[in-house]
């Protein structure tokens, strides 16, 4: 009756309800693929059973250097690999997993479960794993390198400390976060590395280390408010959150690519910490005292030659923007001839050593003072700090902090002059960049 | 705990807050005290009815004013451990010599083994000062000694005790816990191990004299919250637990109060062993089997 009454009326409400049910039905659907407990991937067991043998161990041993691990699974002066230390993201603190065979730790994993977590970025017992830890890099690891340091990290004397819980924001602290992230951003590694052929082995090697253990697209690619890269594997350049410091582009020569350089500075730079007028500072001397100044010959050459071929990206054209104002520039001056030219030179020339090495850098023709980001520059002002004492430069100078004598104002007017001098021209700095840069760290 | 000795007793200028810090500048004493900020011993002296510590930070700008004149044009460079370490004296003063603001603490002549274990304590998490603990984090072990012994050998003439705004008794107190100890609170005498001229032992002891009673506050309280330690077993910890806030004033003016004596430097041994087990007094190089670096 009533649908006599209101044929049309129905026919209406029926064309209302259909795509309202889809909508619904898709939201539900969506809604239980966050929501459903995800079970271990399968994976492929080791053919054998993982060796343990000190070989092995070895090799282990010097992968995990390659990777870095310590530095992130090991609280300040904790016990190695324990875990523990709290890294700062945006979204939060995430604590680094214990790594030693203990309850707490890597106890009940097999060689299995360890690759499962560094290929899919999963944990034993089904989690996705935070990708503080940068399983879009350990993808890339063989598995012949994922079950000899799984080897090595069974090697080591358990540690009980269990690691503390993170400490993330709502709703970044879920699973169903972590999987909309995953399937925006993460990508499996291939299954085995491509087929090698002679004239390029070095620089495949060199990838296999940039792309997987290094990590170096961790703090190099540029990262959207996702903490994700559009490519998670790209170089070019990137501010790392929190620590407020820019990693510069590894393709840019006028950033931090070494298109242009030497085999042997790109060596003697991850050997020492020091080449040429270069020295390595901020995160990348941590990089540089824990990893790379213990690599191979053979693998720092590697990398050195991969990065030498990476394609050049275009530099963009300089900034126009207006020279500082004479007032501007007198009060730099000032600051530069007080606080500064003692050490870099009346003309930001820099300082060498009695072994006429580099004591103090230029300042003049350096590009990391020309980065388009001062945010290096406002760390390094604020914070000083030395370069990473290594076998290659043992007693660097140090820089003395001047976060307790300048102001933002005053950082900001010596940094648009040293920005500006000496042939250099880069954008001038304000001091609201400064406080933005500044961060919590740097209080 | 931590909460209670966020303040330091005795209505001091809070030093070690990190906010205190950034507004203030000591180069820039002479500009402030033209302005508002003059406010701020006035306030001092609202808490402290103290006119002397107004009279004093008064007369120490004044004196600041007078000799920035005078300061010499900076020193050329030299290839030397001084000119790497330009980077340490910038807040501790030329040479290591204390910095005016009265809260960086002198390191110059300080027994190299004490200045060494704090190098790692800071690198380790053992003592937390941000700035410290990045200007430590790349350096290692057998750098960080090299330092260490280049403030030791510096010899420098230590500045008179700054006035201290304490009663008798609290004076009275103070010296009888510096050269008797409290034998019913297991309270050892400095004297005891830190040497009978209180100027501190070889290798590891420091000396407790010449240090701003600030710093000795601050350290006492940092001791107490457990956010500075020693390596176990960390004999100063359990001393200043258990002190009384009242004891660590008292202790702290009368130690702030005192003249170096005519020999400054630190003793080559204790005349008797130490009162309690101190896992930092003897090695500092133990701390290189847990956390050392190459």
């Amino acid at each position: 009756m009533n649908a006599r009454k209101h044929p049309t009326g129905r026919h209406a409400h029926q064309g209302r309800l259909l795509p309202v049910l889809a909508l619904l039905l898709l939201l539900g659907s969506v809604l239980a693929w966050l929501m459903w407990p995800t079970a271990p991937l399968a994976v492929k067991a080791s053919a054998t059973n993982p060796a343990t043998d000190t070989a092995t161990v070895e090799r282990g041993r010097y992968l995990a250097t390659l990777g870095n691990c310590q530095v992130c699974h090991t609280a300040r002066g904790g016990v190695p690999y324990a875990g523990g230390r709290g890294i700062a993201t945006p979204f939060g603190t995430v604590f680094s997993s214990n790594l030693t065979p203990s309850p707490a730790g890597l106890g009940a994993w097999s060689a299995d479960d360890f690759w499962r977590a560094l290929h899919h970025g999963q944990s034993r017992d089904g989690r996705w794993l935070y990708p503080a830890f940068p399983y879009n890099n350990t993808t890339h690891i063989t598995r012949t390198d994922s079950d000899a340091l799984y080897a090595y990290l069974r090697s080591l004397p358990p540690d009980a400390t269990p690691a503390p819980a993170h400490q993330l924001d709502w709703p970044y602290n879920t699973q169903a976060a972590l999987k909309v992230w995953r399937a925006l951003y993460f990508e499996e590694g291939a299954a085995a590395p491509a087929a090698a052929n002679d004239s390029n082995l070095e620089v495949q090697r060199g990838a296999y280390l940039v792309r997987g253990l290094g990590h170096c697209s961790a703090c190099h690619a540029p990262r959207n408010a996702l903490g994700a890269s559009s490519n998670m594997l790209d170089l070019a350049g990137g501010l790392i959150p929190v620590q407020n410091w820019y990693a510069p582009s590894l393709t840019n020569p006028a950033e931090a690519g070494v298109q242009d350089w030497t085999l042997d500075d790109i060596v003697a730079l991850f050997q020492s910490g020091r080449a040429g007028n270069a020295l390595v500072t901020g995160p990348m001397a941590e990089v540089v005292q824990h990893s790379t100044q213990h690599w191979s010959a053979a693998d720092l050459r590697a990398m050195a030659l991969y990065l030498k071929q990476l394609p050049r990206t275009e530099t963009p054209p300089a900034s126009t923007a207006a020279a500082p104002s004479a007032r501007l520039k007198g009060a730099g001056e000032q600051l530069y001839d007080k606080r500064c030219a003692q050490c870099h030179g009346e003309h930001g020339e820099g300082r060498r050593g009695t072994d006429g090495r580099l004591a103090y850098p230029p300042l003049a023709g350096n590009r990391a003072i020309t980065l388009a980001s001062p945010a290096n520059l406002v760390q390094i002002v604020l914070n000083g700090g030395f370069a990473p004492a290594t076998a290659g430069h043992p007693r660097p100078f140090g820089m003395p902090p001047f976060v307790l004598q300048l102001s933002d104002s005053d950082v900001a007017t010596l940094l648009t002059y040293i920005r500006t001098q000496w042939g250099n021209q880069a954008a001038p700095v304000s001091a609201l960049d400064v406080q933005q840069l500044r961060g919590t760290a740097a209080r | 705990m931590s909460g209670r000795w966020s303040l330091i007793p005795s209505g001091s200028r809070k030093t070690h807050d990190p906010k205190f810090l950034r507004r203030y500048r000591p180069d820039r004493l002479c500009e402030r005290i033209a302005l508002f900020d003059f406010l701020i011993p006035l306030f001092t002296m609202f808490r402290t009815f103290s006119r002397c510590r107004l009279l004093g930070t008064l007369l120490s700008a004044l004196a600041s004013c007078l000799a920035l004149p005078t300061l010499a044009a900076p020193p050329a460079f030299e290839d030397t451990i001084a000119q790497r370490t330009l980077a340490c004296t910038a807040c501790h003063g030329a040479q290591g010599r204390a910095a005016p603001d009265g809260y960086y603490p002198r390191i110059a002549g300080k027994p190299a083994g004490y200045l060494y274990n704090q190098l790692l304590h800071f690198r380790e998490g053992r003592r937390s000062y941000r700035l410290m603990t990045h200007m430590v984090e790349p350096l290692s072990d057998s750098y960080l000694r090299e330092m260490a012994e280049h403030f030791a050998t510096l010899d420098l003439p230590y500045p008179a005790p700054s006035p201290v705004s304490a009663t008798a008794q609290e004076l009275q107190r103070g010296r009888q816990l510096a050269l008797q100890g409290d034998a019913t609170r297991q309270v050892p005498a400095c004297v005891q191990c830190h040497g009978s001229a209180l100027t501190g032992v070889q290798p590891g002891i420091p000396g407790l004299l010449g240090l701003p009673r600030d710093y000795l506050n601050s350290q006492m309280g940092a001791w107490r919250s457990g956010q500075r330690r020693a390596h176990t077993p960390d004999c100063m910890a359990s001393i200043a637990r258990r002190l009384s806030d009242g004891d660590v004033s008292a202790v702290s003016g009368w130690l702030a109060s005192q003249s170096l004596p005519a020999n400054p430097k630190s003793a080559r041994a204790l005349p008797a062993p130490l009162p309690l087990e101190c896992g930092s007094a003897y090695a500092p190089s133990a701390a290189a089997a847990t956390g050392g670096r190459p």
